[in-house]
């Protein structure tokens, strides 16, 4: 094993995860991928043992771990079930904007209800606006002391489950991707419902949700930044939290490693573990040096935010884009490994395909992180 | 007031191995966990104690210098003290003499509102420590415990799982109760918990903090002595059938007349 040198307060974060994972999630995960039901029981667990708190700035009841600290986490719940770590995560995403970008108030009335436990989403996408994220219709128009939202979201993590809500909206259509603005919507404000629940390939133990905003009336002081710094919030939001979906896929390949690994030494065929056919063993091999490639960038990467480092846009892309690429060929190999049992669903692997493939499309699709990381490049060589 | 629970540090038995020449446990190597009866115990304590608005959870082991790792655990689920009872001189004590000296240090203590032990050890199993403390301490006891139905500040209701169903039984306090796994789910550590152990110094107390006669500790104190301990064979597999269920049926009902059940 690499040391990364992790400090004492890393290492309690990391083993406490992994416990979570190893004892709560691992046993019911397959309840969850089939129903879907949202797993707040295990919820209620990681906000008891303080997980909630890690990204969370000490004055506001956390435990100040920042970036470095939600990787690690984030990386051993994802080895235990990526959907249900996703209530977690999808939780840091949403509370970024907060974090960075609230004002006193706010962060002193949210932020420690995050920490000790509350869901959060954070909702840009709309049915038009994937990638696209400018071409957003969702309307807040100023009246009074109150912004009235009006528009759909779409595919929104944590959506119906969340009490906090971090809502990109226009104030401002004519000034286009300039004209955004981020609110703080909370669960029951009257003109905010939930549309349809989406069944998913895989993450189904995560709810992903459509959010309905009719002539909602939110309180003035729920704007973050100012007006017009929308996108601002949400890019500087990805910056940070990226490398929690790298941790995500990080934690996949690993499991997907873990699994094969094992297996290839207990099945027989022509009369030997297929462990010993070097075409497995090469799998394993590459499946190996990439993730150690990859989680080496994701934590250099995280370590760097959290020292202060605010040019980070292009190498957050590459770890998430990264380490969702090896996630997604450890997933596809841990199958291929296991053969016709590794389709079946009594195994854990096909579970593990599924999984991987969202890290690939949420939080900005592989082809947009390879735009980021090619524009600034470009940018930089003279 | 507080609640006194008692935990034992024993080798995590799925390491365990046995030297079957000495009859005794192979340790070395071994990884030591909290006697998992006494994860149930801790957290019924910390529960009294968020119930109730009040009291004061401290853990008590009587063991080597390395079973504060034991209490450290306790201290990372929410416990708020922990007292680790340790000298040469109370090594290789029974049960009599190993609940001897939780008692004198109970009393050490003080005002114990309730004790908690767990059900069994998993190592020595005798179940024995719990009632003998209660016997010691002159406090009644209650073994067993499933569910605690209601408890104030000195009368306690509970119910216990017995071979025969469950009894409902009512009794002062202090009292010793020992639990068993229907009561809870015991909690993970939490991240404030394990920071607040990782500082954790116990407080060590030996055989001379504690007021004890020196002919109840210890070896000396002990009058029992394991002669040898030895694994029970293995059970065999048992045997197997294939066949048609209406063939099968008949077979096995051969099979029971054959050994005189039918
Ligand atoms: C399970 C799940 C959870 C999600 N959670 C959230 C959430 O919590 N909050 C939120 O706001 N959103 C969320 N999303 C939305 C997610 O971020 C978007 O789905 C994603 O950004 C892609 O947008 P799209 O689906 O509209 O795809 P499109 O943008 O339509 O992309 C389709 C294809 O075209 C490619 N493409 C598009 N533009 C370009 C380009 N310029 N260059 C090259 N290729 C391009 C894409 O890479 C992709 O392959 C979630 C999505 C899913 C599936
Ligand atoms: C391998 C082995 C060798 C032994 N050798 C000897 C020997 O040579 N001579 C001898 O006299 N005895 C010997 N013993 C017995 C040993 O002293 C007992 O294990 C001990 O007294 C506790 O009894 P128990 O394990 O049956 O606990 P139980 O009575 O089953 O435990 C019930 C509960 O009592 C509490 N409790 C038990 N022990 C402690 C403790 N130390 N501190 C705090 N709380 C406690 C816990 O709450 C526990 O759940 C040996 C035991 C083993 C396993």
């Amino acid at each position: 094993m690499i040391d990364y040198f992790l400090t004492e307060e890393e290492q309690m974060i990391k083993e406490l995860a992994r416990k979570i994972a190893e004892e709560k999630i691992i046993p019911k995960r397959e309840y969850y991928d089939e129903t879907q039901e949202f797993p707040w029981d295990i919820v209620k667990v990681m906000a008891e043992s303080d997980l909630f708190r890690i990204f969370i700035p000490e004055e506001y009841e956390g435990l100040g771990g920042g970036v470095m600290a939600l990787t690690l986490a984030v990386e051993e719940l994802s080895r235990g079930c990526a959907g249900i770590a996703l209530a977690f995560a999808g939780t840091a995403l949403g509370t970024f904007p907060i974090i960075l970008f609230g004002n006193e108030e706010q962060k002193k009335k949210y932020l420690p209800r995050v920490a000790s436990g509350e869901v959060v989403a954070f909702a840009l996408t709309e049915a038009d606006a994937g990638s696209d994220a400018g071409n957003i219709k969702t309307r807040a128009i100023k009246d009074g002391d109150h912004y009235v939202l009006n528009g759909t979201k779409q595919f929104i993590t944590n959506g119906g489950e969340a009490g906090i809500y971090v809502v990109i909206a226009l104030t401002n259509p004519e000034k286009g991707a300039r004209g955004a603005s981020a609110f703080i919507v909370e669960k029951g404000t009257p003109g905010f419902s939930f549309g349809k629940k989406e069944n998913k390939l895989g993450i189904r133990a995560s709810a992903t949700r459509e959010l309905i905003f009719q002539d909602c009336r939110v309180p003035a002081e729920n704007l973050l930044g100012k007006e017009g710094m929308g996108f601002i919030i949400a890019m500087k939001t990805f910056d940070y939290s990226r490398p929690g979906v790298a941790a995500q896929a990080l934690g996949i390949a690993q499991a997907a490693i873990e699994e094969a690994a094992r297996y290839a030494k207990q099945r027989v065929q022509f009369g030997v573990p297929i462990a010993n056919f070097q075409a497995i063993q090469h799998m394993l091999a590459d499946m190996a040096m990439k993730l150690e490639a990859a989680r080496a960038l994701t934590y250099q990467v995280a370590r760097n935010i959290d020292k202060g480092n605010t040019k980070i846009a292009k190498e957050s892309a590459m770890v998430k884009c990264l380490a969702s690429d090896v996630a997604m060929e450890a997933a596809l190999n841990a199958v291929q490994i296991f053969g016709g049992y590794g389709y079946m669903k009594e195994y854990p692997v096909e579970k593990l395909l599924r999984d991987a493939k969202i890290t690939q499309i949420y939080e900005g699709t592989n082809q947009i992180m390879r735009n980021i990381i090619a524009s600034q490049l470009l940018k930089e060589v003279r | 007031m507080n609640i006194v629970v008692c935990i034992k540090q024993v080798p995590d038995t799925q390491d365990v191995k046995m030297d079957p020449e000495r009859g005794t446990l192979i340790r070395e190597g071994v990884k030591s966990i909290v006697n998992p009866f006494d994860l149930y115990a801790i957290e019924e304590g910390l529960r009294i104690k968020e119930r109730m608005g009040k009291g004061r959870v401290v853990v008590m082991t009587m063991g080597p210098p390395q079973a504060e790792d034991a209490l450290r655990e306790a201290i990372a689920m929410g416990a708020d003290h922990g007292i680790l009872i340790s000298d040469r001189a109370f090594a290789g004590a029974d049960t009599l003499a190993t609940s001897y000296t939780l008692a004198k240090s109970i009393e050490k203590l003080g005002s114990p509102w309730i004790i908690i032990c767990g059900k069994q050890a998993m190592d020595g199993d005798t179940a024995q420590v719990g009632p003998e403390l209660a016997t010691w301490l002159n406090f009644p006891q209650i073994t067993y415990v499933s569910k605690i139905i209601d408890m104030g500040d000195d009368r306690i209701k509970v119910e216990r799982l017995t071979d025969y169903g469950y009894d409902i039984v009512e009794s002062s306090l202090p009292c010793v109760i020992t639990v068993n796994k229907e009561i809870n789910e015991p909690r993970l550590p939490s991240l404030r918990g394990m920071m607040k152990a990782k500082k954790f110094k116990a407080e060590v107390w030996d055989s001379s903090s504690v007021e004890v006669d020196r002919r109840y500790i210890g070896l000396d104190g002990s009058p029992t002595r394991v002669v040898s301990i030895f694994a029970p064979p293995v059970k065999k597999g048992g045997e197997k059938y294939h066949g048609e269920p209406d063939e099968l049926a008949r077979h096995i009902a051969r099979k029971l007349e054959e050994i005189k059940i039918i």
